[in-house]
């Protein structure tokens, strides 16, 4: 071999040397993250965590029933605002390839998907809370459904628009009205596609702080009134880590660990639910 | 079967106006996002406007952002955004660029790749502030041990911590568009390529990276969207000082950050409007950014 | 003509300014196969999705001309009524993918709101399979998905889901181009039964097989109708010469 190609191949085995180095050590942070919040999480964890109210300052115990319920109220109701506007702006999407207002639609969409988080909670405290005057649950399940409907959107688009079109005509030509071709033909046909975007969406806006900030705001105490300001899980350890106190970061560990578990779990379903509900044709 | 003629008749008026319906409810949900996204730029703009006509161009060079003396400048907070992302921009780039290359040339399949794909979706679905508590419980003590050594103030928390964060936090965008690019380069091309007698490094330097050039472009753009508007892993290590920096290892704001630092605190209009027009300012580079971001990749993949 | 089902007055068919069927008049007779025959592109397919108005569904598709069924205008109608009026089996065989075999037969009333008595139901699910030539094949596995059939056994499933609604035509898109020749031939077979009760029109690309099935035959070129006769005579004695030139194979 001249000293030609050993330099070439020399310089391409350090090339992928270089690469697989670099890939390696990415995954790295991501495990001492995960290692870090279950390690500090678990120990936390037991039965008067979960069924608890946090404890003042100073006293030790306490758990944080409060943010978790609040979290589970405010993703669904965002789930509940989101959804049908998510599917149905995605089955136009779909349908409507080249109008002018999907034009116009798709590209609002693309710039809510682009929208900082924060900035969805400035605006949505410029149309709930400050018309009514006080902090709500209500108001942070508006600006999560903001930030979800972008995704649910698309994949539901994304979806609808893979399945070959003769779907569509097989119902049309055999006399079926137009809804029941698309919400029972063709939606259950993209159904794990849709169904997926929406978990997505949903572990997506369950890690979620910013917008909750000036809309559910938070509350140390407990409650189920979507009118009031509620706690929620990111929201509790985005205060409490940042506190002084000892026992309230003993609080965040353990509610990090039961965030990450259910966006992990969240993940997981995302993934069952594409490959099991696929429909053969 | 002739008796369900006319009940066949019957039904299908009924259908016929739910068909309207259906369709008339899709182009009203469909204008009503398209509204939606109106109104909500338009209330941005609203609300920034006291601050617009108080303040001018002075606002995005004023050095000073002093809420008690009623001055609001926002260079501080400007720079801290642009420091923090590009930094951590440029810490990402060689890490979702070598997975791209690695999950998308060296190692589409095997189990290590699997896990490779299966970590960074991990990394872009951890929340946010998760990585703001480990960042500040984790890294700072870190970072702040090597400030001690280099002999600097070892505050910890900053602009390079921030950075850090960051850095981690983007690189799935990338690096998931990139793998897809680089799986779309013709295999003709690459053959091509090596039959004349091209090696491997040869054929990414010479094929695959000019081909998916713009894809992975596109890639760094939505990495950098996300980074200028991440608000609480920032917010949480970056130090919430007004004071410019001086380095990358001192404390600061970012526009994001002070917005969630101090807007529920604004207790005069013009204070909360200049934090508005930050979220504006903030709002339209990052849907620009995204939006060239999508075009590209739209126009790569058709 | 006592017995014309079909009438088609000055009919033509665009996608944007694109004239693909030009002034089309034909009669088609009760009861009868016609096949439609033609090279690629010369808008027979276009022509067969514009009777039952499957045409207009494409974005920038537009129609002119009149299309009588037993003489109103299926323009005037609205098309849910025309569709059941006018069944169609398309290409590539279509069964639902989401429903059972059943469900498949039934489909046309289900989802047109109409509910109708299980032993009812029953009966025109069997009776509709039965005509398809199917019912031997999957009486047992009727709660299966459609998808799990033969290409050729989705295709006469495709046809029982037309058959059910009891419509007074069937068109068929070229129903036997992705079968195979087992499968195309159970079918054609199929078709000799069902001409009994239906109308069929069948656009097919292959000589052969109109000259098996049908009984007239429709000569389309450029978009016109060029002729319209006896299959038998049609094949023996064009009396255009574009009409020979393409018997004769010189163009296809």
């Amino acid at each position: 071999m001249s000293p030609n190609i050993k330099y070439r191949l020399g310089k391409s085995g350090a090339f992928k040397g270089l690469v697989i180095f670099f890939s390696v050590l990415c995954t790295i942070p991501l495990m001492l993250i995960l290692f870090y919040i279950i390690r500090e999480g678990i120990t936390k964890i037991n039965w008067n965590f979960l069924t608890n109210l946090p404890k003042p300052v100073g006293e030790t115990g306490g758990g944080i029933l409060n943010a978790l319920v609040g979290s589970l109220l405010i993703v669904f109701y965002a789930a509940l605002i989101a959804i049908p506007f998510g599917i149905m702006g995605g089955i136009y999407l779909s349908e409507n390839k080249k109008s002018l207002l999907g034009y116009w639609v798709r590209l609002s969409v693309d710039v809510l998907q682009g929208t900082p988080s924060i900035v969805v909670g400035i605006v949505i405290y410029f149309w709930i809370v400050k018309p009514l005057g006080t902090f709500s649950a209500l108001s942070g399940s508006i600006a999560l459904a903001v930030m979800m409907l972008p995704i649910i959107v698309r994949s539901t688009e994304e979806t609808l628009k893979m399945l070959p079109s003769s779907l569509k005509e097989a119902g049309l030509a055999l006399g079926l009205p137009y809804h029941k071709v698309m919400l029972r033909i063709v939606l259950p046909c993209g159904f794990s596609g849709v169904l997926s975007g929406i978990i997505l969406a949903v572990a997506r806006i369950a890690g979620e702080t910013a917008p909750l900030l000036f809309t559910a705001f938070g509350n140390p105490y407990f409650t189920t009134d979507v009118t009031k300001p509620m706690q929620s899980l990111p929201l509790l350890i985005f205060n409490y880590a940042t506190s002084p106190y000892d026992e309230w970061h003993d609080l965040a560990w353990g509610a990090a660990f039961i965030l990450l578990s259910w966006i992990l779990l969240l993940n997981i379903i995302t993934k069952i639910t594409t490959r099991r509900w696929k429909i053969q044709f | 079967m002739e008796v369900w003629k006319n009940i066949k008749i019957k039904r299908s008026f009924r259908q016929i106006r739910m068909e309207k319906i259906f369709r008339s409810s899709l182009v009203l949900i469909a204008l009503s996002i398209l509204v939606m996204v109106f109104a909500f730029m338009l209330t941005l703009i609203i609300q920034s406007l006291p601050s617009i006509k108080a303040l001018g161009f002075g606002f995005l060079y004023g050095k000073t952002w002093d809420p008690v003396a009623n001055i609001y400048g926002t260079y501080p907070f400007l720079l801290g955004t642009l420091l923090t992302s590009f930094l951590a921009l440029l810490i990402s780039i060689p890490f979702s660029f070598s997975i791209a290359i690695f999950l998308g040339e060296y190692y589409p399949r095997g189990w290590f790749s699997e896990f490779l794909k299966n970590a960074i979706e991990l990394i872009a679905a951890v929340p946010s502030v998760i990585y703001g508590f480990w960042g500040l419980f984790v890294l700072v003590p870190i970072v702040r041990s090597i400030e001690l050594k280099m002999g600097i103030t070892p505050y910890g928390i900053g602009i390079f911590t921030s950075s850090l964060i960051l850095a981690i936090m983007i690189i799935p965008y990338a690096a998931s568009l990139g793998r897809e690019m680089i799986r779309m380069v013709p295999a003709e091309l690459k053959e091509a390529a090596y039959s004349l007698g091209a090696t491997r490094w040869e054929v990414i330097r010479m094929v695959i990276i000019p081909y998916s050039k713009s894809g992975l472009f596109a890639g760094v753009l939505l990495s950098l969207g996300r980074a200028l508007g991440e608000t609480m892993a920032v917010t949480m290590v970056i130090g919430n000082t007004s004071i410019i920096p001086k380095s990358i290892f001192d404390p600061g704001n970012t526009m994001a950050s002070v917005i969630a630092n101090e807007f529920t605190e604004a207790a005069s209009t013009l204070y909360l409007s200049s934090l508005i027009e930050l979220g504006l300012i903030l709002f339209l580079v990052t849907v620009v950014i995204n939006i060239i971001g999508k075009k590209v990749i739209s126009r790569f993949t058709q | 003509m006592e017995n014309t089902i079909l009438k088609a007055v000055d009919f033509d068919a665009f996608f944007g300014d694109n004239q693909v069927v030009k002034k089309v008049n034909i009669d088609i007779p009760k009861n009868n196969v016609i096949a439609v025959m033609g090279p690629s592109g010369c808008g027979k397919t276009t022509f067969l999705r514009g009777i039952n108005r499957m045409h207009e569904l494409i974005e920038g598709a537009t129609t002119k001309g009149k299309m009588l069924l037993n003489g109103e205008n299926v323009y005037d109608l609205h098309p849910i009524f025309v569709r059941h009026k006018i069944g169609m089996v398309f290409q590539r065989p279509n069964p639902f993918p989401n429903l059972s075999i059943y469900d498949n037969v039934i489909a046309g009333y289900k989802l047109n709101g109409m509910k109708i008595a299980k032993p009812d139901r029953d009966v025109i699910v069997e009776q509709s399979l039965q005509k398809a030539a199917l019912w031997n094949e999957v009486k047992d596995s009727l709660h299966k998905k459609g998808t799990f059939l033969s290409g050729g056994q989705q295709q006469r499933l495709c046809i029982a889901r037309a058959i059910a609604m009891e419509p007074e035509i069937l068109l068929l898109d070229e129903p036997t181009s992705a079968l195979d020749p087992i499968s195309t031939s159970s079918v054609e077979v199929l078709l000799h039964e069902l001409k009994k009760n239906y109308t069929i029109i069948i656009v097919t690309h292959n000589m052969q097989q109109a000259g098996r099935v049908s009984d007239k035959t429709a000569f389309f070129y450029m978009g016109e109708l060029i002729e319209f006769d006896k299959t038998k005579n049609m094949f023996t004695n064009p009396k255009d010469e574009r009409t020979q030139n393409y018997i004769t194979g010189r163009f296809s």
